[in-house]
């Protein structure tokens, strides 16, 4: 069973999101990093690059595939979490802690789903 | 197993230069460096031996039986090696000039005729190195296209299936697209309804293997590149899978306007590790003023070389992995008309003959009779026994037998793709097909030895993660 706090929404492509005071933290939910097993490499946007609702802004590697991370927002990047790129096992050790960016000016957002509903898309998956 | 720098000894194997015939020059010292590299010294015959015994290591299709899903790793003739070593073709020099060098031409021309008969396209070029490499130079006809008719700033989407190889996508975006991945139907093929939503004004092509990863012909296949030809796209036809048709359907008839082979799969030349590959592509005529340059014609028995009026330039130096060609042609000429559909009919006959038997104890996602390789899906023995896909290929190694394709295509998450080719013999189906059974067995009986597996191995499990991660691509002197 994967671990599904309550204090962020989900996307159905399996990012987590919080918002506070207009910035939005993006990271992968713990379904995910353990479905792409120990990942080796992540690619994160530049600070100040656009991120588009739906659209992919990084790469994830594990030994297993390449898959891409798609932004639940539309904005501009603030700040990406660097520690990844050194130690892009930390998504998999704290999959809620290993943030991969923080968006700003926020226009747009695709469907997000409370920690219930992402619950179930994931039991949905796994069949 | 030392290392050729760990089994060095100073002043050991020097060689012994011949007396130097042509007058000296003296380089810039400015490009002379200050100090000798460090190479290792060794005597030939313990290099000699290091090499065998590497050698003695590796695995390849002269060895056994190698099911590698997607590669095609059929045995290359040995008729092939001997025309590519014929000294009218080893000992020639990429720059002389075209009259001394007709038969090389010849064997440029003829080979791009018949690769364009067997896939039903107009002209080609032998430039690209490898699959992928192909794909960007298919793209940068596509890409080509569309800015010569000013609609490229508008047309910067690539349509690519899910269970497309992770090479198509990875092309589009080295050529300058983004990509738009949609999903697959219940029987494998592409969703047609979710082809035509994606498509649209903004859409460069398409890029399809047929058949696919599943080993599925899709029953659609001309309403796919005709829902994208409306659109204004143009469809693109990844040759990876070309051995399951070969001679019985061409990827032109099926509504492509570029394709690639890899001469190194279907056409049995050298692969992994061995290569170099070689992978050619073949387009419409509308879409020949932009071929890479050059490329040879005849004229009254003649031939020369020339570049395409709006040429994309060339995509690799001189005339591709000419060697490589020569083995191609030789395999097209030594099968004929009557062999090369019979090659694709035993690929597609093996690879039945295999699902058929495992089917009684594997799960088969697509139960549909397949075409060239099918995939197994090892979910339902793992929920049983907690035996994954990389604990049954690992054991596979105790049994001589190459694994097969492991987690691929990303769409069956615990997969193995299973593609046998035409040149293995039933005993070697049947002997594959008794191991794989005895993995299933063994795997209820007595599951950690499959965790612990390859058992007989130099190398049993290496730390993939940690190589991947932390990975050491260079021989630390000062550590060492």
């Amino acid at each position: 069973m994967s671990n599904i706090p309550e204090n962020v929404k989900y996307t159905n492509s399996h990012e987590w999101i919080s918002e506070e005071s207009g910035i939005a933290t993006i990271g992968l939910s713990d379904f995910a990093q353990d479905a792409m097993g120990d990942i080796v490499f992540i690619n994160l946007p530049a600070v100040g690059d656009a991120v588009t609702a739906g659209e992919s802004f990084a790469d994830v590697e594990s030994v297993k595939a390449v898959a891409e991370v798609f932004s639940p927002v539309s904005g501009t990047v603030e700040s990406v979490n660097e520690e990844l790129l050194d130690n892009p096992a930390l998504v998999n050790e704290a999959p809620y802690d290993a943030w991969l960016i923080r968006v700003s000016d926020i226009s747009e957002r695709v469907e997000l789903m409370d920690a219930a509903a992402y619950a179930q898309h994931c039991e949905s998956e796994k069949e | 197993m030392k290392l050729l720098f760990e089994e060095s000894r100073p002043g050991r194997g020097e060689c012994l230069i011949p007396v130097c015939d042509v007058p000296e020059y003296a380089l810039d010292p400015a490009c002379l460096r200050s100090s000798a590299p460090r190479l290792p010294e060794m005597a030939e015959v313990d290099l000699d031996r290091h090499y065998t015994a590497l050698s003695k290591e590796t695995y390849g299709v002269n060895c056994g039986f190698y099911p590698l899903g997607s590669c095609t790793m059929k045995y290359n003739p040995r008729v092939n090696e001997a025309a590519s070593s014929l000294p009218g073709f080893v000992q020639i020099h990429p720059l002389q000039p075209a009259e001394t060098v007709q038969g090389a031409l010849r064997v440029l021309y003829d080979t791009e005729k018949l690769i364009a008969e067997i896939t039903g396209m107009d002209a080609m070029t032998m430039q690209p190195a490898a699959g992928a490499h192909g794909e960007y130079t298919g793209l940068l006809l596509i890409r080509k296209y569309h800015e010569t008719r000013g609609e490229l700033a508008q047309r910067t989407k690539i349509i690519v299936p899910d269970s497309a190889h992770g090479t198509n996508p990875a092309s589009a975006v080295m050529a300058g697209f983004s990509v738009v991945s949609i999903p697959s139907n219940p029987e494998g093929g592409v969703d047609l309804q979710a082809l035509k939503n994606a498509v649209g004004p903004d859409t460069a092509g398409l890029m399809l293997t047929n058949p696919n990863t599943l080993g599925l012909f899709d029953p659609n296949i001309l309403e796919i590149t005709k829902t994208v030809h409306e659109a204004g796209g143009l469809c693109y036809y990844d040759g990876a899978n070309l051995n399951a048709v070969m001679g019985q359907a061409r990827p032109g008839d099926m509504g492509f306007d570029c394709v690639h082979v890899n001469l190194h799969k279907t056409f049995s030349t050298p692969h992994g590790g061995g290569g170099p590959g070689s992978g050619p592509v073949g387009c419409k005529a509308f879409l020949a003023p932009f071929l890479p340059s050059s490329r040879v014609r005849e004229e009254n028995g003649k031939y020369s070389l020339f570049d395409p009026e709006q040429t994309m330039g060339r995509v690799r130096s001189f005339y591709g992995n000419f060697l490589v060609v020569v083995r191609a042609l030789t395999y097209i000429l030594t099968l004929g008309r009557k062999g090369i559909p019979e090659a694709s009919e035993g690929a597609v006959l093996n690879a039945n003959y295999m699902m058929k038997r495992l089917s009684e104890y594997y799960t088969m996602p697509y139960p549909q009779p397949c075409m060239h390789e099918f995939v197994m899906d090892i979910g339902p023995l793992k929920a049983e026994t907690g035996v994954n896909a990389m604990d049954v290929a690992k054991r596979l190694l105790d049994f001589g037998i190459h694994p097969p394709t492991m987690y691929f295509p990303l769409i069956v998450h615990e997969a193995l793709m299973i593609e046998p080719t035409e040149t293995e013999s039933q005993e070697t189906l049947d002997a594959a097909c008794d191991a794989l059974i005895q993995i299933w067995k063994e795997a209820h009986e007595q599951p950690e030895m499959l965790h612990a597996a390859p058992l007989t191995k130099t190398i049993t499990r290496p730390d993939d993660v940690l190589a991947a991660r932390k990975p050491i691509l260079k021989y630390l002197f000062d550590e060492n």
